[in-house]
């Protein structure tokens, strides 16, 4: 238990906590590059994932990438893109774009899918328009899915942009790099708990965020027949990156 | 290229030492994961508590736990060991789920029907349930792999060789050659282990190969393969 205390006394000595390279600097960097990459990666992987999952073209490329980019080591494409790129925040920048988009994309054309065709057959029939069925129906029915994937994806984010101070300087990371390079373990372990602080939060605030996802409408709707009845999705989904809790788990 | 012809050696070596960090983790999460997910399962109460601490387990960054992890075990960070335990942490926090899942997608009337024709209660979770569950299961350990074979290298960075050492040795000594190397050997390892073991599942539930030969299916009426399809449908 020496080591926590260690961390502890790193944690809490007023050095680490201003001027260059402070803890709070630290975690404003983490934060403000995993936002820029979300935003990034769901303007990219959001949109195509709907119309994916809306006309059910395109699903099997769609799939083999989320599958095949899982088995991408991280670590890999940061260090590679790095030598390509230099050292700036653009290799990781990139590289995080890039393995943030999987489950992002998965997310938004499982939702899509999840919603019953027979439910989107009957906008089309009371006479909505495509684009009134996308933002009026299937969005909104699917919304914790995707809101799911975005959340397994900003996790990823926060987990990579760690290992990505291993080749620029920013983010969290940089405590952990710091730490094993002069052997303090105070340091390293000091900047992993931040880090987990940091995820959790955050994974606890996409948890609430699914929570109110869920329309009220269908939350009305969950009687113990209607989960029966849809328990089977019509079509095969996607593996989604990490659990998904909706709001029927209880 | 020249890199890679002249260091095939170190390229080998290091894919069996990557082998013997990710397979052991991948086959002990199964093993613990299968028991836990069935209290999952079986307890209702039990469900959500099990269920959230694998999502905060899941959602802990990896290079986070792979230094946090000694401070709690003792052992030095270097330690191949450390990084089994992590991984194996990960994968229980993926499998643990789908094996919940896959319990539950096993019909109530199956298993009383087990009882009925006289099943005892481990008779019917070996002999029944959990084959039942197997596709589910299978589907679950099959993340794990491609997963952990991925999450394996990043132990690299703290010291822990690996095929990653070929991403931080590439990258220090700026060779590109041997970082690519280095990521075709990881996704080919794990589609390697991935393909032995949708063989192994196979070979294990011959049944889930009936829904091809339909014919072969209705014949056998009684097998595994019946009660496969109706546990399959809910």
């Amino acid at each position: 238990m020496n080591l926590f205390v260690d961390a502890l006394a790193w944690l809490t000595d007023p050095a680490n906590w201003t001027g260059a390279g402070s803890i709070p600097q630290r975690i404003i960097e983490h934060l403000w590059i995993s936002a820029v990459v979300l935003v990034i990666a769901a303007a990219i992987a959001l949109p195509l994932g709907g119309v994916i999952g809306h006309t059910g073209r395109g699903r099997e490329p769609a799939v083999m990438v989320s599958g095949g980019l899982r088995a991408l080591p991280t670590l890999g494409v940061l260090t590679l893109f790095a030598l390509w790129l230099g050292i700036g925040l653009q290799a990781p920048v990139i590289a995080l774009v890039i393995l943030a988009i999987p489950p992002l994309l998965a997310g938004a054309y499982a939702g899509f899918e999840s919603v019953d065709r027979r439910t989107v057959d009957a906008a089309r029939a009371v006479g909505m328009r495509e684009v009134q069925i996308v933002g009026k129906v299937e969005l909104p029915l699917s919304l914790p899915i995707v809101v799911g994937g975005i959340r397994s994806a900003t996790l990823q984010i926060i987990a990579t942009a760690t290992l990505a101070a291993y080749v620029s300087d920013f983010g969290l990371g940089r405590f952990i790099f710091a730490g094993l390079k002069t052997r303090d373990y105070g340091e390293m372990l000091g900047g992993s708990l931040l880090v987990i602080i940091l995820a959790l939060v955050v994974d606890g605030g996409f948890a609430l965020t699914q929570r109110l996802a869920v329309p009220a409408g269908v939350r009305a709707a969950r009687t113990a027949e209607n989960t029966e009845l849809r328990s089977g999705p019509t079509r095969p989904r996607a593996v989604v990156g990490r659990p998904i809790i909706e709001g029927n788990q209880e | 290229m020249n890199w890679l012809w002249s260091n095939l050696d170190l390229v080998g070596e290091l894919i069996i030492v990557h082998l013997a960090l990710s397979v052991p983790a991948i086959i002990l999460s199964f093993v613990v994961s299968v028991p836990i997910g069935w209290l999952a399962h079986r307890y209702r109460w039990s469900r959500g508590v099990l269920l959230s601490l694998c999502a905060l387990l899941y959602a802990i960054p990896s290079l986070a736990l792979f230094i946090a992890l000694p401070a709690f075990t003792g052992l030095s960070l270097r330690s191949p060991v450390n990084l089994v335990i992590a991984l194996t942490l990960y994968g229980i926090a993926v499998i643990v789920r789908t094996a919940a899942d896959a319990f539950d997608a096993v019909e109530r009337d199956v298993l009383q029907s087990a009882t009925a024709v006289g099943y005892s209660a481990t008779g019917r979770f070996w002999g029944v349930e959990l084959p039942l569950a197997g596709p589910v299961l299978l589907s679950g350990l099959r993340v794990v792999i491609v997963s952990t074979v991925s999450l394996a290298t990043v132990g690299a960075v703290i010291g822990v060789q690996s095929l990653g050492s070929l991403f931080t040795d590439g990258f220090q000594r700026g060779i590109q050659v041997e970082i690519v190397t280095g990521i075709v050997a990881t996704i080919a390892l794990a589609l390697l282990l991935d393909w032995l073991a949708v063989l192994a599942g196979r070979v294990l539930m011959p049944w889930t190969r009936a829904g091809a030969t339909r014919g072969r299916a209705s014949r056998a009426s009684g097998s595994p393969a019946r009660l496969a399809a109706q546990g399959e449908g809910s």
